[in-house]
């Protein structure tokens, strides 16, 4: 290939904070003290905390080296499966910075905050329609979170049915939040094998499917970036059953104004905002994770709800079947600023997203076959999953591929995930990368496989042109330094 | 990771089939997890062991090891009363790696029937199960 | 459409390598009972048509500089300097993922690393973890863990009935599908924790409070604690307001063993309530019940100091159904901002802001009390406070409102009993202007 975008820059070292410090120095601005001092209880009177003491352009240089060691979608192509890394627009950052929005107390009168009561009742709204579901609730977090709320929906759905369901059926290729949601319900995760296609079998699900069993979490796409084309029969079988249907919507992105979860079978699906609808995810979140739902599970939505009467926006809180609260407010309601905000700029074009996602990874896919393991050959959707299975007999790891990337200037896909998969390397390029990116990516791949071949410890010792080389995971584990 | 080759299984235990290893030690009986085990875990970071007076039958979970990636639950591979657990461990986790039959040790237990020890694999009937995994 | 960048050109090019006809060819492996074949019914605007829809929304709201709230409650008006909203704003922060490739994600991983040092300081605790979705959350989460740590299983909670009543609702809803009660511990009336109750509990795992609490009271924290920990108990403390503990004492000194709380009044736009910050904290040796991501230190291949996520064996991913939590994305760039924001204010000045928003908070309550307001809780408080006014303070209350000041917020829908009794903030963002232009219309109102 020709020559590699990732190189080496001047990159700065930089100490912690603590290390920095010179006490009497302060960063911040304070207003005039127009206000004589009261007297402070000594008994309740403490040392305050030991803070490090630093100028303003000690903190604007500290922050500004620790972001050049950092790698975002901003600085180049990151495949990272499963998460939807596509870009970022500038405009949602900007409108959730509007000071009527920025500085807004949850607790305003509903007469002061009708601008965002209106933008969450829309919001719902539209995702209702993306979904085709009947209602929906932004208040989850992140998309653990909505899994959460999903299940206390359903649980609360159960019991007014008087029923005490125990078990809950999980296929093998799900998230590691799916068994942890469920199981903060009090649930018992009955795992679900895919059949040799890596999609669930309608009789493997008949089989398990009974009257203690609150139902289904599949996620759709699959994991595995396949799409079930059973669901049907699999939510026939399980809704017989008195059973409901969980969906992980982590993988919306391949199928919007394609696929509507309501109209074949789904009882309620969670989005990820930080993912489908171009949230940034700030290094770990802050997401958020709305719940689409099915008219059943209206009555349990989480409290407040927005409602609209005459031209007035209200929250109303009077709703006896409710599950209740899962957030202090309203949940992220900067998040939903910007998914808001991308709905109302992308449009219909959501479709051509989804088709264009779908392309791109059924392209990386076609141009990658010949020198990566491709454990299910089918047409994928959004995401495409190799294996390190052609390079073990160089001794070479998916964990190394995925470094060499690095050197590259990619950053690598999502590894060893699924779990059903041994040595995956996941790859979702999203519909925002231009074809040249992605060329160059599979370029990249391609010589990193002929590399393996021919020169292992340069994937052994990958990568070489970061800040940092690998690091020493297990000492960080033997003896935690988790403060400094 | 190893070949089956180059494992080291020691004659004078008897193996799980979850491959922890039990070895009589006068009338108590010691448990650890094989070398095949700690291999497939790849460097322990960290043991989980269960309280001295706990009273756990063949097969109840009598704690975790760990490592960077992966979780393991513990079984009993002969049921009966904790008398003692590995200190060390908490320390040094990495001698599960570097001497999973001696220094490496997890548990010692009062057995409730000593019997129970002969229900284990050989060594050669182990090393029969292992082949049979990794093909 | 701009974020898309493919030309016609383009697509023929990689649908001629992928062997599909069209686009919609590649959904081939959909069923066509699957498929939805209508088109969305969305709006759609250009750049500039979104900005000025936006902005109307925007200025629908009560909020920037032309009013007055003088509530907290939860979420709390401090100013955040340009610096800090400058560097979170960084698309190196804020357009990275969860920093599961160490090397390239060196100041994510070191600047999370320095905001749980920073928060375990503020707490008075030894680690706190990389951050939850808010202090409600982070509550329930807390009181999960410490039940989980408790060797012999024990079934009941103690919680304040003054920890902020959404929290509250939290808990109850996290609550609901366990088997697990939660006992409610009344007020006193100096506006404290009614702690006498915890002697005829049994099946105690844990004891819950907050401080400074709901009413902006400050809590017999160690008082609690000693009780707490008579009855094998672990003590947990809540906060919403965290600048307190550059005035009064930190919840680690008075012995807490789990402290959690919202951390948005640490640097983070207040946002209509979200996205805040669950700060949450313990004692080293409680480290691996603990939820949430952990960042450690290590080195790498050549010796030199680098960052990790570790101890990741308790998260879902790894552990899945028997996990400490299912927390996966958590507030990561909130943490960031939070991390800048105490950098900047360091110990000098934290002690400074602190003893600044008690001094203000105390002017107007004194200003208040001079005006023949009742303040019904003797205890001491710090930024927020409670004022209980003669009956038909409503109506001046939305007098006020016309005149873009929010005087508090009503506690009777909270404590049914605390009819016309009002909650104030005062941070150091509201001038003595203000607030004396408020003791004076509510003068004229309760003494005409």
């Amino acid at each position: 290939m020709k020559e590699a975008i990732g190189t080496t820059g001047l990159v700065m070292n930089e100490p912690l904070l603590w290390e920095k410090s010179r006490k009497g120095r302060c960063g911040i601005s304070f207003s005039r003290k127009d206000v004589p001092d009261a007297s402070v209880d000594a008994d309740l009177a403490g040392e305050g905390p030991d803070f490090p003491d630093l100028s303003e352009v000690d903190v604007v240089r500290h922050y500004t080296r620790l972001s050049q060691w950092n790698f975002g979608v901003d600085t180049g192509m990151y495949p990272l499966g499963s998460c939807t890394m596509k870009y970022n627009p500038k405009i949602n950052e900007k409108m959730a910075a509007l000071p009527g929005f920025a500085e807004a107390h949850p607790m305003l009168p509903p007469d002061l905050s009708q601008g965002t009561l209106r933008l969450m009742y829309e919001l719902e709204r539209y995702l209702s329609e993306i979904t085709g579901m009947d209602a929906t609730t932004v208040q989850p977090a992140a998309g653990a979170h909505g899994e959460l709320t999903a299940m206390l929906l359903f649980h609360a759905f159960h019991r007014k049915k008087g029923e005490k369901r125990t078990k809950i059926l999980i296929p093998d290729t799900a998230h590691g939040t799916n068994p942890a949601s469920a199981s903060l319900c009090g649930y018992a995760s009955i795992p679900v094998a895919s059949n040799e296609k890596g999609v669930l079998d309608p009789a493997t699900v008949a089989d398990i499917m009974d009257e203690d069993t609150v139902g289904i979490m599949v996620t759709n796409p699959n994991t595995l970036g396949l799409f079930e084309d059973n669901i049907r029969k699999v939510c026939d079988i399980v809704h017989a059953k008195g059973g409901l249907v969980y969906c992980d919507g982590a993988n919306l992105n391949a199928v919007m104004g394609i696929v509507k979860m309501g109209e074949i079978g789904i009882d309620a699906v969670h989005l990820n905002l930080h993912k489908t609808f171009s949230t940034p995810h700030g290094g770990g979140g802050p997401g958020a994770g709305p719940v689409c739902v099915k008219k059943a599970l209206e009555p349990f939505l989480p409290v407040p709800r927005v409602e609209k009467k005459g031209e007035k926006y209200e929250f109303v809180w009077n709703r006896a079947e409710s599950i209740g609260k899962i957030h202090a407010f309203y949940g992220n309601f900067g998040i939903l600023i910007r998914a808001y905000t991308y709905i109302l700029s992308m449009g219909k074009e959501l479709k051509t997203a989804s088709q264009h996602a779908v392309l791109n990874a059924n392209y990386i896919k076609e141009k990658l076959r010949d020198v990566y393991h491709l454990p299910y050959d089918r047409p994928c959707m959004h995401e495409c999953v190799f294996t390190d299975k052609a390079q073990e007999q160089y001794r070479i790891t998916t964990l190394d591929i995925a470094k060499r990337l690095m050197d590259y200037g990619f950053h690598p896909p999502t590894i060893y995930f699924p779990l059903v998969v041994h040595g995956a390397i996941m790859i979702e390029p999203t519909e925002t990368e231009p074809k040249e990116n992605i060329d160059a990516f599979i370029a990249a791949m391609r010589a990193i496989a002929k590399e393996a071949e021919e020169n292992p410890d340069l994937l052994k010792n990958a990568p070489v042109k970061t800040k940092v080389r690998r690091l020493d995971e297990v000492t960080a584990a033997r003896k935690p330094c988790l403060c400094g | 990771m190893k070949e089956i080759s180059e494992l080291e299984l020691k004659a004078d235990a008897g193996y799980a089939k979850d491959h922890e290893w039990a070895k009589k030690e006068g009338d108590k009986v010691r448990i650890g997890i094989s070398d095949y085990a700690q291999d497939q875990l790849g460097d322990v970071v960290f043991v989980e062991l269960p309280e001295i007076g706990s009273k756990l039958k063949k097969g109840d979970e009598f704690g975790t090891v760990e490592s960077t990636k992966a979780v393991s639950e513990l079984y009993m591979p002969v049921g009966g009363e904790v008398s003692a657990f590995n200190e060390e461990l908490a320390d040094s986790p990495e001698l599960v790696n570097s001497d999973p039959y001696g220094k490496g040790w997890m548990i010692e237990i009062v057995p409730d029937d000593m019997a129970e020890l002969n229900a284990l694999m050989s060594k050669d009937e182990y090393l029969h199960m292992l082949k049979g995994l990794k093909e | 459409m701009r974020y898309l960048p493919h030309t016609g050109e383009d697509t023929a090019e990689m649908l001629a390598a992928v062997g599909a006809k069209d686009l919609s060819d590649l959904f081939s492996a959909i069923p066509k009972d699957c498929r939805f074949n209508g088109e969305l019914n969305l709006p759609e605007m250009s750049e500039w048509e979104v900005s000025s829809h936006m902005n109307g929304l925007s200025r629908q709201m009560g909020a920037g500089a032309e009013y007055k709230v003088f509530v907290g409650a939860g979420s709390y008006a401090h100013h955040i300097p340009a610096s800090v909203q400058y560097l979170a704003g960084r698309s190196e922060f804020v357009t990275a993922y969860t920093p599961y490739q160490p090397e390239i994600s060196q100041g994510t991983l070191q600047a999370i690393f320095e905001y749980q040092s920073l928060t375990a300081r503020l707490l008075g605790m030894e680690v706190a973890n990389a951050s939850m979705y808010d202090g409600a959350s982070a509550l329930a989460e807390a009181l999960l863990m410490a039940i989980r740590i408790q060797k012999v299983k024990k079934k009941t909670v103690a919680v304040s009935r003054l920890i902020h009543p959404m929290y509250r609702k939290v808990v109850q809803t996290y609550f609901s599908p366990t088997e697990y009660t939660i006992a409610e511990l009344p007020c006193l009336p100096d506006g404290t924790t009614d702690l006498s109750p915890l002697d005829g509990l049994a099946d105690l795992a844990a004891v819950a409070l907050q401080s400074p609490n709901f009413f902006g009271c400050i809590e017999n924290m160690e008082e609690a604690g000693k009780k707490a920990h008579a009855q094998d108990a672990l003590f947990l403390t809540a906060f919403t307001e965290p600048l307190a503990y550059g005035l009064y004492k930190n919840p680690g000194s008075c012995g807490a063993d789990i402290v959690c709380g919202e951390g948005q009044s640490m640097g983070i736009p207040q946002s209509f309530g979200g996205p805040g910050l669950g700060m949450f904290a313990s004692l080293n040796k409680y480290v691996r019940n603990m939820p949430g991501r952990l960042i450690g230190q290590t080195t790498d291949a050549e010796g030199r100091r680098g960052f990790v996520l570790t101890l990741s064996t308790r998260e879902q991913h790894i552990r899945r159904e028997r996990a400490t939590s299912n927390i996966c994305s958590n507030q990561g760039l909130c943490a960031t901002m939070s991390g800048m924001y105490m950098a900047s204010l360091g110990g000098t000045g934290i002690r400074q802001l602190a003893r600044l928003n008690f001094d203000k908070a105390e002017y107007l309550k004194e200003g208040f009390r001079k005006a023949g307001v009742k303040i019904p809780f003797s205890r001491a408080t710090f930024n927020e406070f409670t004022a209980a006014f003669p009956e038909g303070f409503q109506s001046v209350h939305r007098r006020l409102e016309k005149e873009k000041i929010i005087a508090g917020i009503p506690l009777e829908c909270y404590y049914p009993e605390l009819k016309n009794h009002y909650l104030f903030c005062v941070t150091e963002i509201f001038s003595k202007a203000d607030m004396d232009h408020l003791i004076h219309t509510i003068q004229k109102e309760v003494r005409p």
